[in-house]
C-alpha cells in the first residue's frame, strides 16, 4: 500500500512538471465543451429552397408564404427555369426544389386534388428525411386551412378525426445540447484515460526508466494501480469541470444523483485505463500504442450511440457494444443527468461497466511483464 | 571458506537461434568486487540481466542471494541493487524525489529515507543539487546518484552495468571510491566495464568472448598466466586473438 502511494506521488510530480500536459488537462475539456456541444447537432434548421411557381395564384403565394414563415425553411431562389433549379440543387446552393405547376390554384378552387413536385437533396439521408418531414408538415397545415375554409363556405358537418397531442419527456424542448453534453463528457473522460495513461507507460519503456522499476520488488498489480489512480483522479476532476461548465454555459439540467454519476464514471475510467495499460503493455513505442489505441477509441466512440441511435444499429453491433464501455457510460450519463434515473434503473449499465473494468485490468496486470 | 552469493552453473541464454550466453559457470563471493569484462556484444548485459531477475535463463542453474533465478526472480529483486547501462532514474524528478521514490519502493520507513537522503547528499557533496531536476545535471553526478539509489536499501549484491561509460577520469576515480566503500560495507559488487584500468581494481575478473567465459581469476594471476603487463594486454590476447596476431 505504501509502495503504491510513493508511486502515485511520483506520477503526480511528473505530471505537474510537464508544463504542457498539466495545462492541457484543464484546457482540453474547456475547449471541447465550448466547441462540440453547440456544434454537434442534428437539428436541421435552414433548409434552402428553390421555388418554381408556374401558377402565380393566390393559393400558390399562400403556400410559399408558409414556407417562408417556417423556421426550417428559407426561400432562397425563385426561378422559372427547370435547368437553373436543377443546377442549383446539383451545386448544393439549395437543399430542395419545389415546383408548383400551373393550374395548382385552379384545381384547389374546384375541389380537385392539386399536385406539386418537391425534389430533395438527400446526400445526407438524415437531413433529407427531416426536410421531407418538415415539408409535409407545412403542406398538411396548408391542407387543413383549405379544408376549414372550404367547410365554412359549405357549412358542412364536422369531420371526425383523431388528433395526437405529444409531449417530449425528459427533454421537452428537444434541446440537442442537453442530449449531446452528457455524451461529450464521456468522450472527454475517454480521451484522458486512453491517451494520458497508456502513453505514460509506453514512454517509460522508451526512455528506459521502467527497467529500474522492473528490477525492484514492486508487484505488477501495485505498478498498474499506481499508473491508474492519478489518471482516474484527473478524469473525475475533468468530469467535475465539464459538469460545472455545462451548468454555467448551457444550463444543462441535472436530475439525478451526482454521487451516482461519479461512481459510474469512476468504474468506466478503470475499464478504459485497464484497456489502455493492456495495450501499452504490448507496445514498445508510443507510435505503436497510438495506432492501436486510436483504433479502439474510434470504434468505441462511433459505436457508442452518441451520434446515432443505439437501437438503430444492426443486432451484431448492439451485441458488440456489450464490451464497449463508452456505450454504457453514455447511456448511463443521459439517464442519470436527464431522467434522474436511480441506481436501480442503471444497475445493468453499472454491472456491465464493472465487469469490463475487472476484465481489462486483469488483462493489463497479467500482460505487464517484469521479466522478459 | 569463501561464501558464494552468486552461483551459476551451465547457464545458457538463447534469443531464437542466437546464443548470447553459452554455458557459463562461475561463482561470486560475498563482499568481493567482481569484474565482468568483454567486448561489445560478448553477452555481459544479458548475463547481468539474468542475474538480476530481468531475463529468464533458457537453461542452467542460477542462484542469486539464495534464490533461483528461473523460478523466484522477484525474491532476488528484494536482495539486489541494479544500475542499468542506460541512465534510468526519472529525469523530471529532483535528486531528493528520486531517492525518496526508490527508498519507498524498497520499503524503507520515512525516517530512514530522510536520514539516508541527508547522508547521501552530504557524502556525494550533492547538497546544492538536492532540489534540482535530474535533467539538468552533468553525467558524472547522475551516475553517482544512480549508484547511490541502487544501494539505498543495503542489498546483498549490487549489479553495475558499465557504470562509468562516458564519464570523465576524475569522476571515474570518485565512482570507484564509492565502489570500494560499498564493498567495505559487505555489499558484493558485480561490475561490467570497458575500461581495462578499472579491471585492475577488481578482486577477481572474468573475461567474456562470444557468449563464453574465457578467463576468470585475480588480475595478478591473469597477468602472470598470459605473461602480460596489464589487463588490457590480457584482454586483447584472449578476447580478440585474431586481432592480437594481426597487431
Amino acid at each position: 500500500m505504501r509502495t503504491i502511494l510513493f508511486l502515485i506521488r511520483k506520477e503526480f510530480l511528473q505530471i505537474s512538471r510537464n508544463k504542457f500536459i498539466s495545462k492541457a488537462i484543464f484546457a482540453v475539456p474547456l475547449i471541447q465543451l465550448l466547441v462540440l456541444v453547440p456544434a454537434v447537432t442534428f437539428e436541421v434548421k435552414h433548409i434552402d429552397l428553390c421555388v418554381m411557381d408556374f401558377d402565380m395564384s393566390a393559393e400558390s403565394r399562400d403556400l410559399i408564404g408558409r414556407f417562408e414563415g417556417s423556421p426550417f425553411f428559407g426561400v432562397k431562389y425563385t426561378t422559372w427555369s427547370e435547368d437553373e433549379a436543377e443546377s442549383l440543387l446539383y451545386s448544393g446552393k439549395c437543399n430542395a426544389v419545389i415546383n408548383i405547376p400551373s393550374g395548382f390554384g385552379r384545381d384547389l378552387a374546384r375541389g380537385n386534388p392539386a399536385k406539386l413536385f418537391a425534389g430533395i437533396d438527400a446526400i445526407n439521408a438524415m437531413k433529407g428525411q427531416l426536410a421531407w418531414a418538415y415539408l409535409n408538415g407545412v403542406i398538411s397545415n396548408f391542407n387543413e386551412s383549405i379544408i376549414s375554409s372550404g367547410m365554412q363556405q359549405a357549412k358542412a358537418s364536422v369531420i371526425p378525426r383523431t388528433e395526437v397531442r405529444n409531449r417530449y419527456w425528459y427533454n421537452e424542448m428537444l434541446n440537442y445540447k442537453y442530449y449531446m453534453l452528457p455524451g461529450i463528457l464521456v468522450i472527454l473522460v475517454t480521451a484522458i484515460g486512453f491517451m494520458l495513461a497508456g502513453l505514460n507507460l509506453v514512454r517509460e519503456k522508451e526512455i528506459g526508466t521502467i527497467e529500474q522499476i522492473n528490477v525492484t520488488p514492486v508487484r505488477k498489480s501495485q505498478f498498474i494501480i499506481a499508473k491508474m489512480v492519478p489518471f482516474l483522479i484527473i478524469g473525475l476532476a475533468d468530469l467535475a469541470l465539464g459538469l460545472t461548465l455545462g451548468k454555467i454555459l448551457f444550463n444543462i439540467p441535472f436530475e439525478g444523483s451526482l454521487l451516482l454519476l461519479f461512481l459510474g464514471a469512476a468504474i468506466f475510467l478503470v475499464a478504459v485505463l485497464g484497456l489502455a495499460l493492456f495495450i501499452s503493455a504490448f507496445s514498445s513505442t508510443q507510435q505503436q500504442y497510438m495506432f492501436v489505441a486510436f483504433f479502439f477509441m474510434i470504434v468505441f466512440i462511433l459505436m457508442s450511440g452518441i451520434f446515432t441511435p443505439f437501437e438503430s444499429m444492426p443486432l451484431w453491433a448492439q451485441k458488440f457494444d456489450l464490451i464497449n464501455p463508452v456505450a454504457h457510460l453514455i447511456k448511463f450519463n443521459r439517464m442519470v443527468m436527464l431522467k434522474g434515473s436511480g441506481i436501480g434503473d442503471v444497475s445493468k449499465e453499472l454491472l456491465l461497466l464493472s465487469a469490463i473494468a475487472i476484465l481489462f485490468t486483469t488483462f493489463a496486470v497479467r500482460r505487464y511483464r517484469k521479466t522478459a | 571458506m569463501k561464501e558464494a552469493v552468486i552461483t551459476v552453473k551451465n547457464l545458457v541464454k538463447k534469443f531464437g537461434s542466437f546464443v548470447a550466453n553459452d554455458n557459463l559457470t562461475f561463482e561470486v563471493y560475498k563482499g568481493e568486487i567482481f569484474g565482468f569484462l568483454g567486448a561489445n556484444g560478448a553477452g555481459k548485459t544479458t548475463a547481468i540481466r539474468i542475474l538480476s531477475g530481468l531475463l529468464k535463463p533458457t537453461s542452467g542453474e542460477v542462484t542469486v542471494a539464495g534464490f533461483d533465478a528461473s523460478h523466484r526472480p522477484e525474491m532476488i529483486k528484494k536482495h539486489i541493487g541494479y544500475m542499468c547501462q542506460r541512465f534510468s532514474l526519472y529525469e523530471d524528478l529532483t535528486v531528493k524525489e528520486n531517492i525518496m521514490l526508490y527508498g519507498g519502493i524498497y520499503g524503507l520507513d520515512t525516517v530512514t529515507i530522510r536520514q539516508k537522503t541527508n547522508d547521501l547528499l552530504e557524502r556525494l557533496r550533492f547538497s546544492g543539487y538536492a532540489d534540482r531536476v535530474i535533467a539538468g545535471l552533468p553525467l558524472g553526478l547522475r551516475q553517482k546518484l544512480a549508484f547511490a539509489v541502487a544501494v539505498i536499501h543495503e542489498p546483498e549484491i549490487v549489479f553495475l552495468d558499465e557504470p562509468t561509460g562516458g564519464v570523465d577520469p576524475v569522476t571515474r576515480r570518485q565512482f570507484w571510491e564509492m565502489i570500494y566503500e560499498t564493498a567495505a560495507r559487505g555489499i558484493t559488487v558485480f561490475v561490467t566495464t570497458h575500461y581495462m584500468d578499472e579491471a585492475e581494481y577488481c578482486d577477481r575478473v572474468s573475461v567474456m568472448s562470444e557468449g563464453r567465459i574465457v578467463a576468470l581469476d585475480t588480475p595478478e594471476n591473469l597477468k602472470k598466466q598470459y605473461n602480460a603487463e596489464s589487463i588490457e594486454e590480457v584482454f586483447i590476447r584472449i578476447a580478440r586473438p585474431e586481432k592480437a596476431m594481426i597487431d
